[in-house]
C-alpha cells in the first residue's frame, strides 16, 4: 500500500518534495509516480507542478492522469502545492488554458509594472523568495506554524478564488493574494513547502497525518470512477 | 511587511567536496557539503548557490550526487552551476533536486540554450549567470560580458546581455563584478543598480562582499534582490544570522528564524 503518491506529469523536480516527504515520515511509503492505479489506490495524493500552467495540463493530459487526479481531489486527504494549486481552477491566464475546474475562480498575473515596495522600488515578477503568510482560519494543516511565518515562493501568477471561504492563507506581493485554499480534503498552496525549512516540514508532517471527514457522495463518486 | 530579501552562501565544489582558495595560490578542502550546507541552513540561509568548479568532465558527474545528497536533508531552495551546457545537463540536475540551474558559458555559446531550457522547465528554475567587468576608457559607464570563468572576453555589452536573456525566459540573474571579485571592497553598485534597474526579473549581486555593511549597500544602493557570498561567511568571520541582524537594523526586511 502507498502511502502517499506524488503525481508525476514530466513537469521537473518531484524529488524534493518525496524527499521533504521521506523526512518528515520515513516509515511512509511514498511513491513518484505517473500510474493511474497507483494514485487511486494510495491513501494520500500530492500534487505539484512547475514551469508553465499550460504545458502542466497538457502533460497531465498526455498521461492519461486527469481523472485520476480528479477522483483523488474528491475522496482523499489532496494536498496540491504551485502550479498543482492553480491547475485546481476554471482557467488561467497563462496561455488562457483551462483547468480541472475542481474550485471557482480563475489564475491571474501578478501586474509587474504597476506594483511598487513601500520606498517605491519596483517589485520584479516572478514573486520569488520568502513572503509571510497569514492564516486566514484555522486548519490541521495550520497547526504548529506560527501566524505570518514565511514560506517559499516562486511564480508569476495566482489564483483568485470566485467562491467565499475557500482562502486559508493570503500573501502580499504589491497586491494582497490568495496563496492557500481549503475544501474538505482538499489543501493546496501557492508556495512550496518542500523547500520551506522548519514551517514547510510541519505543514507536509500536518498532512500526513490528517484525518479530513469525506462527504459520502464524494467516496461514491471515487467508486464509480474505479469501476 | 512583506517579500524579505534574500542572503545566498555560495560554496565551490569539486570531487565531491567544498573548497577555498586559499590566497590564490590553492584550493583547501573545506568540507562535506552536506554539512556545510546544513550549517548555512541552521543559520537562516534563504537558499544555497553551488558553484561546480571541476575542470574535467570526469568529474562532473559528482556534482549530481552532491545535490542529491545535500537536497535530501536541506530543505530550502538550492541554486547549481557550473559547467551546464546542454539542456540535458539542466534535467539531470533538476532530478537531483536542484531547484534552479545556473548558465553562464554557454549560454553566451549558444543563446537558444536559455529558451530552450526555460521552455521545458519554466523560467522559474533557469538562472543566467553574468561576469561583468567594466570597459576602461568608455564615456558612459559601460561593462563586458566575460565566460570561461572570467577568462575570456566577449565583446558583449552587458546589460544588452541581460536584456536578452530576460527577453529568453530567464527567471533571474546572477550578476557578479570581475573587478570586484576577491577584493572585499563591497559590489560594484554602479552595475547593480543599471541592472536591477533595467531588468523587471530579480538580479542576485555578487562579487566583492568583505562586510556586512557591503551587504546593506547591495540592497539599498544597488536595488539587488538578493546578495550572494562566499568567502565572509566561508571564514567564519560572520554567520548568516548576524548578517541577517545586521541587515534588520538597516531597516532591510529579512527572513529571521527563532
Amino acid at each position: 500500500m502507498i502511502d502517499v503518491a506524488v503525481v508525476d506529469y514530466g513537469m521537473g523536480n518531484l524529488r524534493s518534495v518525496a524527499k521533504a516527504i521521506e523526512h518528515v515520515a520515513p516509515r511512509l511509503e511514498v511513491a513518484v509516480t505517473s500510474d493511474p492505479d497507483v494514485i487511486a489506490r494510495a491513501a494520500r495524493v500530492v500534487f505539484p507542478g512547475q514551469g508553465a500552467m499550460p504545458d502542466c495540463m497538457r502533460e497531465m493530459d498526455a498521461r492519461g492522469l486527469r481523472q485520476a487526479v480528479l477522483a483523488a481531489a474528491r475522496g482523499k486527504p489532496f494536498l496540491g502545492i504551485c502550479i498543482g494549486l492553480q491547475m485546481l481552477f476554471e482557467t488561467s491566464e497563462e496561455g488562457g488554458v483551462a483547468g480541472l475546474g475542481l474550485f471557482h475562480g480563475r489564475v491571474r498575473r501578478f501586474p509587474g509594472e504597476k506594483m511598487a515596495d513601500a520606498q517605491g522600488g519596483r517589485l520584479k515578477v516572478p514573486h520569488m523568495g520568502w513572503n509571510e503568510v497569514r492564516q486566514t482560519g484555522a486548519h490541521p494543516l495550520w497547526e504548529g506554524i506560527a501566524q505570518r511565518s514565511r514560506f517559499y515562493f516562486v511564480h508569476s501568477f495566482f489564483v483568485d478564488p470566485a467562491e467565499r471561504g475557500l482562502a486559508a492563507g493570503e500573501a502580499v506581493y504589491g497586491v494582497p493574494f490568495t496563496c492557500a485554499v481549503a475544501r474538505e480534503n482538499v489543501f493546496a498552496v501557492q508556495f512550496h513547502p518542500e523547500k520551506s525549512h522548519a514551517a514547510g516540514l510541519r505543514m507536509l508532517a500536518n498532512f500526513v497525518a490528517w484525518q479530513p471527514e469525506l462527504r459520502a457522495k464524494s467516496a461514491v463518486s471515487l467508486s464509480v470512477n474505479l469501476c | 511587511m512583506g517579500l524579505a530579501t534574500r542572503i545566498i552562501p555560495c560554496l565551490d565544489v569539486t570531487a565531491g567536496r567544498v573548497v577555498k582558495g586559499v590566497n590564490f595560490v590553492g584550493l583547501r578542502d573545506a568540507g562535506d557539503p552536506v554539512e556545510v550546507a546544513r550549517r548555512y541552513d541552521e543559520q537562516g540561509a534563504d537558499e544555497l548557490a553551488f558553484l561546480d568548479i571541476t575542470a574535467s568532465s570526469d568529474g562532473r558527474d559528482l556534482i549530481v550526487s552532491v545535490v542529491e545528497a545535500v537536497a535530501a536533508q536541506v530543505f530550502i531552495p538550492l541554486t547549481v552551476g557550473g559547467g551546464v551546457r546542454t539542456v540535458a545537463d539542466v534535467r539531470r540536475l533538476l532530478n537531483a533536486g536542484a531547484d534552479k540551474v545556473s548558465i553562464n558559458t554557454a549560454a553566451v555559446q549558444n543563446p537558444q540554450l536559455v529558451a530552450e531550457a526555460t521552455g521545458r522547465y519554466g523560467s522559474q528554475c533557469i538562472v543566467v549567470a553574468i561576469d561583468a567587468k567594466r570597459v576602461a576608457g568608455s564615456r558612459a559607464l559601460r561593462w563586458e560580458v566575460y565566460t570561461h570563468g572570467g577568462r575570456k572576453a566577449t565583446g558583449i555589452d552587458a546589460l544588452e546581455w541581460g536584456r536578452r536573456m530576460e527577453a529568453s525566459g530567464a527567471g533571474e540573474i546572477l550578476l557578479t563584478s570581475m573587478d570586484r571579485d576577491g577584493t572585499r571592497s563591497g559590489f560594484d553598485l554602479e552595475l547593480t543598480r543599471a541592472f536591477s534597474d533595467a531588468l523587471a526579473i530579480p538580479v542576485i549581486a555578487s562579487g566583492g562582499v568583505g562586510s556586512l555593511d557591503h551587504l546593506v549597500d547591495g540592497i539599498l544602493r544597488g536595488r539587488a534582490d538578493a546578495v550572494l557570498a562566499a568567502s565572509v561567511f566561508h571564514y567564519g568571520e560572520y554567520t548568516v544570522r548576524q548578517a541577517k541582524e545586521h541587515m534588520a537594523r538597516r531597516g532591510i526586511e529579512v527572513r529571521l528564524q527563532d
